[in-house]
């Protein structure tokens, strides 16, 4: 079992956003400076907390998008409808603003480059923002350990880091991507195109005689199929990681 | 959204958890007082949209834990945990 | 006062007639979903309401007769302890004076307990005249089972924590019995006008 780590109080910070990127159409990074950052370790999170003049407050969680080994810390956010604090980082949010935040939080759902186990992820929609932090520390650790991702997402126009992910598997043999687009497919589109299913997990997942390292992210009704499919299809459920985003909150 | 997005797991109270124990709790085992099943703090059922966390047991749903956080005070309850189990710093 | 977030309002609604919103509270549009466990599927074959507890007889409804009761249409402002608050909510239910009516006590305390085990209690008192229903219908519709259908209970006039959702039954109690959340730091009573939030305000 991993040992708990002892750390100090958790406190809140301001950082200053430095740099704002467009993901997709509804999707921005937040690069962040933040002087006093502990460091962190792939796949945890920060909390954020907004503050209204009259006092009125409200905090949500974001997964760190960063390598570790990044200078900054970069947060990618999904804008949603109805959401009260996505629509203020995603479309307020100006280049020297600054943002109270906490972390980095979180020990469970973490993967560090010294794991040699062949590494799968599998990422619904924005759930792949935990799982880049972990790619992005695994291309800057050097780690030889192979890696697949199964990356599910509405459309193409919905995938984060498309180009990113492209470059890294061109340039890396060591990883490997699959895309499924449930909604709708571009013409001449050679990747999948429906929800993830048995099939699927088949053809992408690792040999379950690797006994990989596996992380799953996403909305909590596509966390429970993948892992459920996974494990019917004879992976030890000790091996998976889960962690499940809310629709709500956000 | 679904009815099922409302539940969480472990991940999303890794913060409120840092308030209250000095160490990371996601990594923390714990033992279902009702079933007996064990389960990373990390993998249980949270249900956060209430007047406070909701903890469950993912194997039979009985309440692992409730945390409220209010008016400057904490009340946590954790009978329905028969323990928790986590390594600390040796010696 | 410490840092504030250049151009962040939240979801509040501005304009709310402030006679209408009590401390600490702010208006919201929408009707967000609260839930403290899975969502419970009865049948309606088989749901039913019971009154049990210190009564002459314990009287159980089914569906059907539950819905051959007397009920009414009424319009309610509702406030939720995690501080938002929905006015003009309209609701169709049988009041629980009339489902008091049906049996002989002299209890002072009830319980309401629910699908799932949640459970809240309130002084009967409180539900007596045109104060609380078992409402089953939300904005003309068939309640949906997020916001406590086929039925919950509704008493506007405390804290949303007290309507209890999924309700199967009221225990009529010589004793009080705190409920889910009346014993873990929620108020005994929940009244938001005295912002009665937590154990000893």
């Amino acid at each position: 079992m991993a040992r708990a780590a002892v750390l100090g109080r958790l406190t809140w910070q301001l950082g200053e956003v430095a740099e704002l990127i467009q993901e997709t159409p509804r999707v921005s990074s937040l690069v962040i400076d933040l002087p006093d950052w502990p460091g962190h370790l792939a796949g945890q999170h920060v909390d954020v907390r907004l503050t209204a003049e009259d006092g009125y407050q409200a905090q949500r969680s974001y997964s760190i998008a960063s390598a570790p080994e990044a200078p900054r810390v970069t947060l990618t956010v999904e804008r949603l409808e109805d959401g009260e604090v996505s629509p203020y980082l995603v479309g307020e949010v100006r280049v020297g603003d600054k943002v109270e935040l906490r972390g980095p939080i979180g020990g469970y759902f973490v993967w560090r480059a010294g794991d040699a186990r062949p590494l799968l992820l599998v990422a619904g929609g924005s759930g792949i923002v935990p799982l880049m932090a972990m790619i992005r520390h695994h291309a800057a650790a050097g780690s030889a350990a192979p890696v697949r991702l199964l990356y599910s997402s509405r459309s193409i126009e919905d995938v984060i880091y498309k180009d990113e992910l492209a470059q890294l598997v061109a340039g890396d043999k060591r990883v490997a991507v699959a895309h499924t687009l449930t909604r709708m497919q571009p013409s001449g589109w050679d990747g999948y195109g429906r929800r993830i299913d048995g099939e699927m997990v088949g053809e992408v997942a690792w040999p379950k005689k690797d006994g990989p390292a596996v992380f799953v992210c996403g909305p909590t009704a596509f966390v429970e199929t993948a892992s459920g499919l996974l494990v019917e299809s004879g992976y030890d459920p000790a091996w998976i990681r889960t962690e499940r985003f809310g629709a709500t909150g956000g | 959204m679904q009815q099922s997005d409302l539940k969480l797991d472990g991940n999303a109270i890794a913060g409120l958890l840092r308030e209250i124990f000095t160490m990371e709790m996601t990594n923390a085992e714990s033992t279902c007082a009702g079933c007996g099943t064990v389960h990373a703090v990390g993998a249980v059922d949270v249900y956060l949209n209430a007047p406070g966390a909701v903890v469950r047991c993912p194997a039979c749903e009985q309440v692992l834990m409730r945390i409220v956080h209010g008016g400057g005070r904490y009340w946590i309850d954790l009978t329905g945990t028969r323990c928790l189990e986590f390594r600390g710093d040796p010696g | 006062m410490g840092f504030v977030s250049r151009g962040f309002r939240g979801k509040r609604r501005d304009g709310a007639d402030s006679s209408r919103v009590p401390p600490g509270q702010h208006v919201v549009n929408d009707f967000p979903v609260l839930s403290a466990g899975p969502t419970p599927r009865v049948p309606l074959s088989e749901w039913t309401l019971s009154i049990v507890g210190e009564v002459d007889e314990p009287k159980r409804w089914t569906w059907d007769e539950f819905r051959r009761l007397p009920s009414e249409s009424f319009t309610v402002d509702i406030h939720c302890v995690t501080k938002w608050s929905k006015l003009d909510t309209t609701w169709t239910g049988v009041s629980l004076a009339t489902i008091l009516e049906q049996v002989e006590t002299a209890a002072d305390f009830a319980v309401a307990y629910c699908d799932g085990g949640y459970t809240t209690n309130l002084p009967v008192d409180d539900l007596t005249g045109q104060q609380a229903w078992i409402a089953f219908e939300y904005d003309g519709q068939p309640l949906d089972p997020e916001h406590g259908g086929p039925a919950r209970l509704l008493v506007p006039h405390l804290y949303l924590w007290k309507s209890a959702k999924w309700v199967r039954g009221i225990s009529l109690q010589a004793e009080d019995e705190p409920g889910f959340w009346e014993t873990n730091g929620y108020h005994n009573h929940g009244d938001p006008w005295r912002e009665q939030r937590y154990w000893g305000d």
